[in-house]
């Protein structure tokens, strides 16, 4: 009727899927219980190793738990024998009916004919007592320790163990008895007293509280009989029958060594008793096998452990050394982590193998590179961050996913702490983007772009190199990634074009990239990650900024923009609404979209004041009223240095409490503009700016709308802090503000930018001599006039102010410039004033710089390429050679 | 214990208890993990707070799972003495033996791990009360 154990495998193992091995066990489960139930005795024995090999395969065994119980109180021993086993491996010390089996074990632990029981009960003893049972059978267990059986002391001992760990106030009572079985004769017994005293030395947590390593001061003086026990281990042949490869219980010495370990740390006599037999441990044991390697592996940690002499400790590392070098993985790997636990003591002797930790980090087995790896990251430095990180990232590429997170913050925080230079910084952390990107936290991208905002010299290299990274991976670019990339992008998206970037810095390829490339990949990022609202948000954000960068672009910069006016995420939609609201004032809309300022606020306003007092003391300042330089004006006579106040997308922040006087009342009325624009004043363009272009733009009632809620706004005009000697064009506009402020904004100030429309920009006449003007190119009725004027102070520099005059009847649209020059000039154009060119009279400007390397020898020379888009939409390409600059040019 | 299958042979806890479910995903994971690697990689490997050293023999894989401050080397080393006193027990002990007498297995493994503490590693000592018992029942 039953089976036995071994039909049973054979069943098992001739099952052929899953489903027939549930069915064969389902079947002898009730086999089982049917037999448990008839309370069958013959075969209980063995219908409890059919239960332990069920519940090894894992399935449900508790049914069977009482027959386990039913076996040990047997008599017969191979019943026990079973019944304890089924007890140890079917049953835990939280199952009440553990409690049963007490009695019994006290009855087996006191059994004075067969040793072997006893045996048995301190196994399973030892396996699974409770806190309870370790109360009710601590005396018995202490009793066995001194039983003249050592097959018997030695289990007694590690019994013990369980007992004390279970139950921490039992503890004293086994203190000096661990101690007597140091000087046993059996190596097992002796090998059960250390582990023992480990035991006991360490505690628990709360018990050290209590004892405070008084049970470690108590053990001290049995230092001296440690080693001599560790010494007589080394001869040879001391006890065949432990040997391993011609080492004496290697198991036997290495507890010993951490026992001296535990005992030596910290207190430098015990550790001076040691140091004889640690150098004879470190210095004699072969190498060649594993067993004299487990020995040293334990005795350098012990040396770097305790308090030992230096040159002890210069053995040690040596072995390690050895280690490191060794072709054995497993060597290698407790090398590792010696090293690792090591190097908070000795960091120099550490960096000695940094080369060969490096190399671990590039080991094809994951065990030793995560060693390597916590080796690596406290041994960077400033001196070799260069090596290590691309070591890191090399890794970081090839790592288990479980493994980057931790990864990739450890190398953005090393990055961030060692990096030698800022380009570096950008790049590394570029190539962590791009591996990682979904592992890198926002503060570290957000860092890395204020650092860039304060860093001009790699604006252009940020927006090239992230550029690049979009192109190459926008499928897989991480959200971490597109929005520093995109923010990038939008920030200095203009520099991408090879004409306005300036020179590669060393070592970078080139990138070829028109403006309607970048647009194109702003469209493409939409439409791949459009579920992720913050890499829309920044890419609208980005559209909006490169209006201003790429003029010819507007249009469709404008459809991205416009595309979300609907969209369900409220902070998507209202940047697209608000930023479409931006287009109806054109006459400010460039210098809404400046560039961010440095964020550094500290160094920003200081860079601000010093500005101020600059302009003030010149003869005749720029006239710096952003809010008037309209359409028609060049922005750029407003921007760059008044560009932080300008900037209202950025710089609005700042004006809470910005000390810096002189920049005052251009602030104040860029206020009121912008509060015009979030009012939803009706979008009309304040008249000034119709003085040249849009005739007809601006009707009496949207003057006196906007002239009302700048009166309102000037209300508390007064209160802006007072403007501290402001420069003499501004002097009038503070002065008349409570007069006649209408005046003063709508007057004063613009009439200046509408000349500045014709004349370059303005500077201190008396250190510039007057523009000379030339026409570069004449066709369609359009005119471009540039005004050149040299740098005050470089004659090879030259400042170019292109104006193209529409003179036709209809209006040009999308109209573009670009300029290129000899390998030997270098030029950057600044964004142009507008792409429209309305009829009869519409212009455009667009400022350029141009330096000759080879001024004096060689004659200034350009060639343009014109797009414009005429009546009917017929669209243009024009090029045109400019040779005709006059001589000294 | 676990043959190149992932089937296990021989299981054995000793500090915390998991019900059979656990035990079933811990096995699991580590086995994978285990037969991902390949022969020239080293012996260790990490899996939740355990650190496994593991051993392989033909086509059955010894594995153990230690704490963080156990000597690897040392365990691998008792890993091969269990082997050595299985052999010695079974005569050329292959996985066959183990499978159909685990109960035997474990009494042997009994004589030489308590409470995850090693009580003896000399052959003679360990295989003497197995083999009287052995005599005692047939």
């Amino acid at each position: 009727m039953s089976i036995r154990l071994r039909e049973l495998i054979k069943a098992v193992r001739g099952c052929k899927t899953a489903a027939e091995e549930r069915e064969v066990i389902a079947k002898e489960s009730a086999a089982l219980r049917e037999a448990f139930r008839e309370q069958d005795q013959s075969y209980r024995h063995r219908n409890v190793a059919k239960l332990m090999y069920i519940h090894m395969l894992g399935y449900p065994t508790h049914f069977g738990q009482m027959e386990t119980l039913k076996l040990i109180a047997g008599s017969g021993f191979p019943e026990k024998r079973m019944g304890y086993l089924g007890l140890m491996i079917l049953l835990d010390e939280r199952q009440e009916v553990l409690m049963l089996v007490t009695n019994s074990l006290k009855m087996d632990l006191n059994n004075t004919k067969n040793m072997y029981i006893v045996g048995l009960a301190l196994v399973a003893l030892g396996n699974i007592c409770s806190a309870e049972m370790a109360r009710d059978l601590a005396p018995d267990v202490e009793k066995l320790m001194d039983c003249p059986a050592p097959y018997i002391r030695k289990k007694a001992a590690l019994c013990a163990i369980r007992v004390v760990k279970k139950v921490p106030d039992l503890l004293e009572q086994f203190v000096d008895k661990a101690a007597e079985l140091l000087n046993d004769r059996s190596q097992a017994v002796q090998l059960g007293g250390a582990t023992l005293m480990l035991q006991v030395a360490r505690g628990e947590p709360g018990l050290i509280l209590e004892l405070d390593g008084s049970v470690v001061a108590k053990y001290r003086p049995f230092v001296p009989a440690l080693c001599r026990v560790l010494r007589s281990l080394l001869q040879p042949g001391v006890s065949p029958e432990h040997d391993i490869g011609g080492i004496t219980n290697p198991f036997l010495q290495v507890k010993m060594l951490r026992l001296l370990r535990l005992l030596g740390r910290g207190h430098t006599e015990s550790s001076d008793a040691m140091s004889d037999i640690l150098a004879q441990v470190a210095s004699n044991i072969e190498a060649n096998r594993n067993a004299g390697n487990a020995i040293l592996y334990e005795a350098v940690q012990t040396i770097m452990g305790i308090e030992s002499i230096g040159g002890l400790r210069v053995l040690a590392i040596n072995i390690l050394g050895r280690f490191l070098a060794n072709r054995d993985n497993n060597i290698r790997y407790v090398a590792l982590n010696t090293l690792a636990k090591v190097v908070s003591v000795d960091t120099q002797a550490v960096q000695r193998h940094r080369a060969t930790i490096v190399e671990c980090v590039k080991d094809a087995d994951v065990s030793i590179r995560r060693r390597a790896l916590e080796l690596v990251y406290s041994l960077v430095n400033e001196a070799n961050i260069r090596t290590l990180t691309r070591e890191l990232l090399d890794y970081l590429a090839v790592s288990d996913t479980e493994f980057k997170p931790d990864l990739t913050a450890k190398i953005c925080m090393l990055i961030q702490r060692f990096a030698p230079d800022r380009r570096w910084h950008l790049d590394q952390l570029l190539a962590v983007m791009l591996q990682a990107g979904a592992f890198v936290k926002d503060e570290v991208a957000r860092a890395l772009l204020v650092q860039l905002a304060n860093t001009p010299d790699l604006h252009a290299y940020a927006a090239r190199a992230f550029y690049r990274a979009l192109a190459a991976h926008p499928d897989t670019a991480a959200p971490s990634l597109l929005t520093t990339a995109v923010w990038v992008i939008g920030e200095y998206g203009e520099m991408l074009l090879p004409s306005m970037g300036g020179p590669l810095l060393e070592g970078e390829p080139p990138l070829a990239v028109s403006d309607g490339d970048i647009v194109s990949l702003l469209e493409m990022l939409l439409r791949r990650h459009r579920s992720e609202h913050v890499v829309v948000e920044h890419v609208i954000t980005a559209a909006m900024k490169l209006t201003a960068r790429l003029p010819a672009q507007v249009a469709r910069l404008r459809a991205i923009i416009g595309r979300f006016t609907a969209s369900s995420q409220l902070e998507v939609q209202t940047r697209s609404t608000e930023y479409g609201k931006v287009f109806a004032h054109e006459r400010i809309r460039s210098q809404l979209l400046e560039r961010m300022p440095a964020l550094d606020e500290a160094e920003y306003l200081k860079a601000n004041n010093l500005d101020g007092a600059a302009a003030a003391g010149t003869s005749a300042p720029p006239p710096r009223q952003p809010n008037g330089s309209s359409g028609g004006a060049a922005p750029a006579a407003a921007a760059p240095k008044a560009s932080g106040a300008a900037d209202l997308l950025g710089g609005l922040d700042m004006l809470g409490g910005a000390p810096a006087p002189v920049a005052a009342p251009a602030v104040k009325s860029l206020v009121d503009d912008l509060d015009a624009l979030l009012g939803g004043v009706p979008a009309a363009a304040p008249p000034a700016a119709s003085a040249t272009a849009a005739p007809g733009a601006s009707t009496a009632a949207a003057v006196a709308a906007v002239s009302d809620d700048l009166l309102n706004l000037l209300g508390v005009g007064p209160a802006v802090p007072p403007a501290a000697p402001p420069a003499p064009t501004l002097a009038p506009s503070s002065a008349a503000a409570a007069v006649d402020p209408l005046a003063s904004i709508l007057g004063g100030p613009v009439a200046q930018p509408i000349s500045s429309t014709l004349t370059p920009p303005p500077a201190p006449a008396s250190a510039l001599p007057a523009p000379t003007t030339i026409v570069a190119w004449q066709q369609h009725g359009l005119v471009m006039s540039f005004a050149l004027t040299k740098h005050p102070t470089n004659p090879a520099v030259t400042e170019v102010v292109s104006t193209t005059t529409n003179n036709n009847q209809t209006d040009v649209t999308d109209f573009t410039l670009q300029v290129a020059v000899p390998k030997f000039m270098q030029i950057r154009l600044d964004p142009a004033s507008g792409s429209l060119l309305a009829a009869r009279g519409g212009s455009v400007t667009q400022r350029l710089s141009v330096a000759n390397s080879q001024h004096g020898t060689k004659q200034l020379v350009m060639r343009l390429r014109i797009t414009f888009t005429a009546a009917g939409g017929q669209s243009h390409e024009e090029m045109a050679e400019v040779s005709n600059f006059p001589p000294g040019y | 214990m676990v043959n190149k299958q992932g089937q296990t042979r021989l299981a054995k806890y000793f500090a915390e208890f998991l019900t059979t479910d656990e035990r079933r995903a811990l096995e699991g994971e580590v086995v994978r993990k285990c037969l991902s690697r390949t022969d020239k990689q080293c012996s260790f490997y990490e899996h939740r707070q355990y650190k496994i050293v593991y051993r392989r023999y033909a086509s059955l894989f010894f594995m153990i799972g230690v704490d963080d401050d156990e000597n690897e080397l040392a365990v691998l080393e008792f890993i091969h003495c269990f082997v050595e006193v299985l052999d010695k027990h079974f005569g050329q002990v292959c996985e066959l033996d183990i499978m159909n007498e685990p109960e035997m297995v474990h009494y042997i493994l009994d004589e030489m791990l308590l409470n995850g503490q090693i009580v003896d590693t000399n052959k003679a000592n360990i295989l003497e009360p197995v083999q009287l018992l052995e005599q005692v029942t047939t």
